[in-house]
This record gives C-alpha cells, structure tokens and sequence, in this order.
C-alpha cells in the first residue's frame, strides 16, 4: 500500500472481520463515494443504489485487494465500474473550443479589459475558505458533467492526476483542459455571489 | 501555440494557469508565466482567486451520514463475513 496510507489498518482489520472497521470505513466514504457517482449518473437515486453496489465490492473484494494502489482510489474505482454497469457515459474526448466563459474579458490584443474584481479583504483566509467550501458544494450542479467529475476527484476529493485519468479513462491532456474549465467556472460562480465578478 | 520569443499576454497566462499550478509547465514557460504575474495585478488577483476556489474544494467535507444508512451497510458486512 502507498507509504502512509491512513486507511492501511483498517483495511487489514477488515480483512479480520472486524465490522467496527468496516464502520469507519463507511463513515469516511459513504457520502464522498455518493457525491462522485452523482456526478457520473443521472439521478440521486441511481448514485445511491451505485454507492451500495460499491459496498458490496467492497466487501466481497476486500481479499483480493492487493494494496497498489491507495484505498481511497481502489474504492473510487469500484464505483466507476458500478456505474459504467448502471449505464454511466463511457469517456468520451469531445473536442472543446476555447474558454466562452472568459472571451469577452479580454481585447483583441489578448489583455484584460474586464479584470477580475478583487475578492474582500477577509481576517482570516481560512474562515474564508470554510465559507467558500460550502459554495463550491452548491455549485456543482452548474458543472457540466465531465467537468464536474474531474472537479470533484482532483479538486475535491484530492486524487492525484494519474489516478485521475485512469479512473476515468481520460488522457492528461484532456483531463487539465476539463479541470481548467472546471475551476474558471467554479471561481466565476463564487465571485458573482460575493458580488464581485 | 506561444512564440517562444516573446512575453505572454493575460489571456495566455490564463491559460497556462492549471499546469502552473499542477507543476507541468516546461521551465521556460514557467519562467514567463512568473514574468507576467510579476507586472500583472490583474492575472495574479486572477491567479489567487483560482488558488482560493481550489483551496475551498478541498475543504468540502462529507455530508453527514445517517445512521440508519450506516446500519444498514454495516449488518450487510456482518452478514457477509459469516456467510
């Protein structure tokens, strides 16, 4: 298992039955692994049957787990093929044009002439962003979906972004592009609600 | 495509900002990027507010877990371990 994987021992008490493990192990994810697989089916109610499908991987799996790669991306890649059988869109690369979220800001000499305002002053930058954390929450809805799944992995749930691409049978390459777009969307979201733009 | 000869210009900057920060920038890119921030107050306002809102996601924490729902999964996992 990756050096300092914080869910190492419960893995091998799960291994041994222990079901307060188990336990920890599902307060930990449940609501992260249904927050993805929103992003990656249609409904609320597919993500939940999804998520429950995952824990029974989980728990028919737990043996043949082999500890390559971190727990976190062994559960998130349960889930992909949970719900790529609960007909998930397969990856599909689309050819993306530029930013239309950020034309009109700039000239044709490529400056800015609609900067970004600054954000307010705060005290504290991390009561900041416990503030802001509960927007980006809110605002995951407006993604559209490949974004939002990007978003939510590399930005949210912090995998790193080889992991990323192979979870979702993106390339590198297409995968910064949707994250890019992704957080430029996100940021704009924030700023029109701190009344900034 | 950037002409490697000559300064970026805002719109570039933007642009190159995520593999900036994922730290996938050829040093030569990188090295104008940082030009550019260093004489542009717009792109590094631009630049800190993309920080903040990547610094905001990874504090989105889980959602609360009802107990029922952990119950629930909890007796499956017993039931399977004694199957």
């Amino acid at each position: 298992m990756p050096v300092g994987d914080p869910d190492a021992a419960l893995v091998h008490a799960l291994r041994a039955g222990d079901d307060e493990a188990f336990a920890s192990l599902v307060r930990r994810y449940h609501t992260r692994l249904l927050r993805f697989a929103e992003s990656l089916v249609p409904t609320r109610a597919v993500a939940e049957e999804v998520v429950q499908e995952t824990w029974l991987g989980v728990v028919r799996g737990i043996h043949g787990f082999e500890g390559r790669s971190s727990v976190k991306t062994w559960l998130f890649r349960i889930l992909v093929n949970r719900a790529r059988s609960a007909g998930a869109h397969e990856p599909r690369e689309v050819s993306l044009g530029s930013d239309a979220l950020l034309e009109d800001r700039f000239g044709p000499s490529g400056a800015w002439i609609r900067p970004p305002a600054p954000w307010a002053d705060t005290v504290d930058a991390r009561i900041m962003a416990d503030g802001l954390a509960r927007r980006v929450r809110e605002c995951l809805p407006q993604l559209p979906a490949a974004q939002r799944e990007v978003f939510t992995l590399r930005d949210i749930e912090g995998v790193d972004a080889e992991d990323a691409c192979q979870l979702l049978g993106i390339s590198a390459g297409y995968q910064r592009v949707l994250l890019h777009r992704a957080r430029s969307r996100v940021r704009a979201i924030l700023a029109g609600e701190m009344g900034g733009d | 495509m950037l002409f490697r000869r000559r300064a970026l210009v805002c719109q570039e900057a933007v642009e190159l900002m995520t593999a900036y920060l994922e730290d996938a920038l050829p040093p030569r890119d990188r090295s104008r990027l940082e030009d550019h921030l260093a004489g542009c107050p717009h792109c590094t306002e631009y630049l800190a507010q993309i920080e903040a809102t990547v610094a905001a996601a990874g504090r989105v924490g889980p959602d609360d877990l009802a107990p029922e729902a952990l119950d629930d999964l909890v007796a499956l996992y017993r039931r399977w371990q004694s199957s």
